[in-house]
């Protein structure tokens, strides 16, 4: 017996762009999965989008940590134990094994779209 | 094993160091040590007696505590004197009749005050100036008295005419010699030191010897001086020098010197081998030591060699650095210049009332001795060349010379020989501290702690800091007080500029002064200092996304993602129908509920969403936030005071109540605490507060920087009964030249330890107004408090604050993830292993 498992990645509408703040983070429930959307309106590439859970804490924390630039690099600190994950992968830059999941994220008019593998 | 008996005679502050020493060896558990003390309390700061009339109590004074004793596991016996020594049998007998044997005494007697047999010295207006007795009884004998005379215009006489006169008398000094402090003094600076005393309105009488005092009418006493002169005075103290408590060591037959003073070899023992005496009692080299720092030396020696290690004691310096009557005062070596082959270099301004004097070898090459009066900030760099017998620079005038380009010179701390002593109250040498630092030590603070360097009376902290800061830099670690990598600036530099040049945004400051985009170090620290200068609401447009997670939600985040709410309880007070309202709230929201040591109580639990409703709530019953998340005022604890307690003596209450409302909202560098305290029971800990505030009978007391948490910290006595205007005018400026001046994070503790200068710093600073800024942090203060808002209040009541406070923006469904579990009839976050469980079907 074999299950063949179909995975379909499409663009999903997750909210407007009054929704988010700038600056900093929000989180939004996609797909039954907590996704943190972070809004940068200065920066060459707005959106971000990375798993809100923190796997440190195993806590929905990380759409309110405060944004912060580490050698160049935009990230996010978790509020609870301040490990700081890199934005555009996910990657916590204090812990190599452990890497959050990043979603492409862009903007459509005044809808945010993310692309979700279901 | 067999312990050995050590029985110590005397618990002043030598016999105090003495026992303290042997404690913190692992050799203690090889003795048994009994205590026997004459006075009714163990031993207590001598040094500083004259401030038990400046508001420190005899709890401030204390060093032995009896509860200290019993946990180094000494017997101590409080008022039983020894009275007898059969050394034959190895026996000490007590008044109270005790009889213990010893197999090493230790005799710690100490020094009486001498007398001089002027007839009527024995008049019951006649006192001595040792004992906190002593001080009782005077403090009693002045309290309906104008005039008090001290004779004795030595180190120690100074000291008790500050005494008289901080009990408001009108304060005379009597001198048989021509000169005040004459052994340490030279003619020029003592003719200085005089003229500053009169000054501050004691009369000098000099070249004046008593002889005779008798009583007059209304029992007043008049004193009769040489040559037809006479002074009528309330109350006499005599404190005209010392002279070894040796009694009881000479009926035991032990060897003392022709004018006194128990015989001790270069290991501190006696002609009885069994018999070490320490301290005041003890004469070496035909000389006694009649200040503390020599007579600790003993003690450390006497321990070492109880311990089987060697050690000597070959006499001490006898330099010195003080305070009299508010003038710095210092004396090093040779200050007389009496050694053949002397040569003086003298710096004299009597403008400022400065008088500077070295002594110098024929060449110019050694210094031999000094004398300081006026000024004492060369005093450290001096003592070094002194000490350490080290070459002087080639032009040895520029060490006591005003520098012209405004920086002094100081020692190179490279300079210093290992062996320079650079704390002598903790003996710290600098190899000490070059070990500490090579040992892992990164910053001054970390160094007194590992050395207890500077943190004796502190005088050494500038020599300290040049020490630490060279071998930091000689060990490659850059001293770097940068913000972070955004900014090559300290918080204070930065402040200024955020000041000075009117920033209101972050973005302004970081395009100004800064690179990059910014981090989680520098932005908060921008927001607060935003809020020090200029109030605005944490989340107003420019302002959002610079705070972390607890002041952008305006609560504490806890481990599982969900918040605590602590509403402000100004002073701990709280009426019947408010607290209601708390547990309406709470049982509403399911918050598990806690009292924190802050008199204030915490409802823990609540999800993001939740957090503007229950606000919504708490704001209208009138609860205003507690800051509980920012860096900023938390409580103002306080008990009852006189309102309702038979021991209070001002409304302390109401204080708290005045304080913290005028305080709440101030963004600081880190969190600020506060206590009141109705009376000196301090039943609410304002000692281990950054402000502490304790009711006295006159007024206030008030304490600053002081720190419980990881590294508890007592606070230190700034100032002494205030009024109300006067004690809330010194707080709004010690906290606003605080805000102005600490780093990043930096707790008042740490603060006041790295300024340099210290307590006595800050206190020319906001009492003074050295520095001319009084005004300007009143009125920043002044703004602070008339901009207050309660932060919630504003929230809830903008729309677009309120967005924020959604768990997701795209639906109202809960976060599923936070699991709660109950224990002892309150929700708690699930643990880890518990969430499995529960997900695990049946």
């Amino acid at each position: 017996m074999s299950e063949v498992a179909i995975t379909r990645t499409e663009w999903l509408q997750v909210c407007k762009r009054s929704d988010l703040v700038a600056n900093s983070g929000v989180c939004a429930l996609v797909g039954g999965r907590q996704i943190a959307l972070f809004f940068l309106p200065e920066q060459e590439s707005q959106l971000y989008a990375i798993d809100n859970w923190d796997p440190v804490a195993n806590a929905g924390v990380i759409g309110r940590g405060i944004v912060a630039e580490i050698d160049g690099e935009l990230t996010v600190a978790s509020p609870l134990y301040k490990q700081h994950y890199r934005l555009t992968d996910g990657q916590c830059l204090e812990e190599a094994d452990i890497q959050l999941a990043a979603y492409p994220v862009a903007f459509e008019g005044d809808d945010v779209l993310i692309k979700f593998d279901q | 094993m067999v312990k050995q008996k050590i029985v110590v005679i005397g618990n002043g502050m030598v016999g105090h160091h003495f026992l303290e020493q042997l404690a913190n060896r692992s050799e203690r558990e090889m003795f048994d040590v009994l205590v026997f003390c004459a006075e009714p309390r163990p031993a207590y700061d001598r040094v500083h007696l004259s401030e038990y009339f400046g508001g420190r109590t005899a709890d401030d004074l204390a060093m032995g505590k009896v509860e200290q004793y019993r946990e180094w596991g000494y017997d101590l016996r409080l008022n039983d004197a020894a009275v007898a020594i059969d050394r034959e049998a190895k026996i000490v007998t007590s008044a109270s009749g005790a009889s213990e044997p010893y197999d090493h005494l230790v005799l710690a007697t100490g020094s009486y005050p001498f007398v001089p047999p002027i007839p009527g010295h024995e008049h019951d207006k006649c006192f001595v100036y040792r004992t906190l007795e002593d001080l009782d009884k005077i403090q009693a004998a002045a309290k309906d008295g104008k005039i008090g005379v001290v004779v004795g215009g030595g180190l120690l006489g100074l000291e008790a005419a500050n005494a008289l006169k901080q009990l408001g008398l009108e304060a005379h000094v009597v001198e048989f010699a021509p000169g005040l402090m004459s052994v340490q003094l030279d003619e020029g600076g003592s003719n200085l030191l005089r003229e500053k005393i009169e000054e501050l309105g004691v009369t000098v009488h000099t070249s004046t010897a008593t002889e005779l005092i008798e009583e007059v009418d209304g029992g007043r006493l008049r004193m009769q001086f040489k040559g037809d002169k006479e002074l009528v005075t309330d109350l006499i103290v005599f404190s005209a020098g010392i002279r070894p408590e040796d009694k009881l060591a000479n009926s035991a037959g032990i060897a003392l010197g022709e004018r006194g003073g128990i015989v001790v070899d270069n290991q501190c023992r006696t002609s009885d081998k069994n018999i070490f005496a320490i301290g005041e009692c003890a004469l070496f080299d035909n000389r006694i030591f009649g200040l503390v720092a020599p007579g600790y030396t003993m003690a450390r020696t006497a321990v070492s060699l109880l311990c089987g290690e060697a050690a000597e004691f070959n006499g001490a310096d006898m330099s010195t650095k003080l305070k009299l009557l508010g003038v710095d005062v210092g004396s090093i070596g040779d200050a007389h210049g009496r050694t053949e082959g002397s040569a003086a270099i003298t710096f004299v301004d009597e403008q400022t009332g400065v008088y500077k004097r070295m002594i110098t070898d024929r060449d110019g090459k050694k210094l031999r001795g000094a004398v300081l009066v006026g000024d004492t900030g060369d005093y450290d760099t001096l003592l070094q060349y002194h000490l350490n017998d080290m070459d002087l620079p080639e032009h040895p005038e520029q060490l006591i010379l005003p520098a012209l380009d405004g920086a002094a010179p100081t020692l190179g701390a490279g300079a210093l020989p290992d062996t320079a002593t650079i704390c002598s109250c903790h003996n710290v040498s600098k190899g000490d501290i070059v070990g500490a630092v090579q040992g892992g030590c990164c910053s001054l603070g970390d160094v007194k702690d590992a050395t207890k360097a500077s943190t004796g009376c502190g005088g050494c902290s500038a020599l300290l800091k040049n020490v630490v800061d060279t071998e930091l830099a000689a060990l490659g670690v850059e001293v770097n007080n940068d913000l972070c990598p955004h900014f090559p600036y300290t918080r204070q530099e930065i402040f200024h500029m955020v000041q000075v040049e009117e920033i209101k945004t972050f973005d302004e400051l970081l395009h100004k002064h800064g690179s990059g985009k910014g981090c989680e170090i520098c932005k908060p620290t921008a927001a607060s200092i935003f809020a020090s200068l200029w109030n605005e609401h944490i989340h107003k447009k420019p302002h959002v996304g610079l705070q972390d997670t607890n002041d952008t939600f305006m609560a504490n985040m806890q481990k599982n993602g969900t918040y605590s709410v602590v509403p402000r309880i100004a002073g701990g007070e709280i009426t019947p129908e408010k607290l209601i309202v708390l547990g309406q709230v709470a049982k509403k929201y399911d918050l598990y509920t806690k009292i924190t040591g802050g008199q204030r109580i915490d409802l823990f639990g609540a999800r993001l969403e939740e957090l503007p409703e229950i606000w919504r709530e708490l704001t209208d019953a009138g609860f205003e936030t507690g800051h509980a998340y920012g860096k900023s005022l938390r409580t103002v604890k306080s008990c009852v005071g006189s309102t309702w307690c038979r021991f209070g003596v001002q409304d302390s209450v109401g204080m708290a109540l005045t304080v913290e409302n005028r305080y709440k909202g101030l963004r600081s560098p880190h969190k600020i605490k506060m206590a009141v305290s109705g009376c000196t029971r301090e039943c609410a800990e304002a000692q281990s507060k950054d402000i502490g505030v304790i009711a006295t009978e006159n007024g206030w007391n008030l304490y600053v920087c002081g720190n419980g948490g990881m590294r508890p910290r007592h606070a230190d006595l700034f100032a002494t009964d205030l009024d109300d205007v006067t004690l809330i005018k010194y707080i709004d400026r010690i906290l606003m030249f605080y805000v102005r001046t600490a780093d990043k994070l930096q707790r008042t503790s740490v603060w006041l330890e790295n300024l340099e200068g210290g307590l006595d710093y800050l206190r020319e600073v906001v009492i003074e107004d050295k520095l001319g800024i009084c005004e300007e942090l009143e009125r920043q203060m002044g703004n602070v408090v008339g901009t207050y808002q309660c932060e919630w209040k504003t929230a809830i009541n903008d729309p677009e604050m309120l967005k924020r406070f959604r768990q997701f923006v795209n639906t109202d469904v809960k976060d599923e993830k936070i699991v709660f579990v109950e224990e002892r009839k309150q929700r708690r976050p699930a643990t880890q292993e518990e969430i499995v469980k529960i997900a695990e079907p049946a």
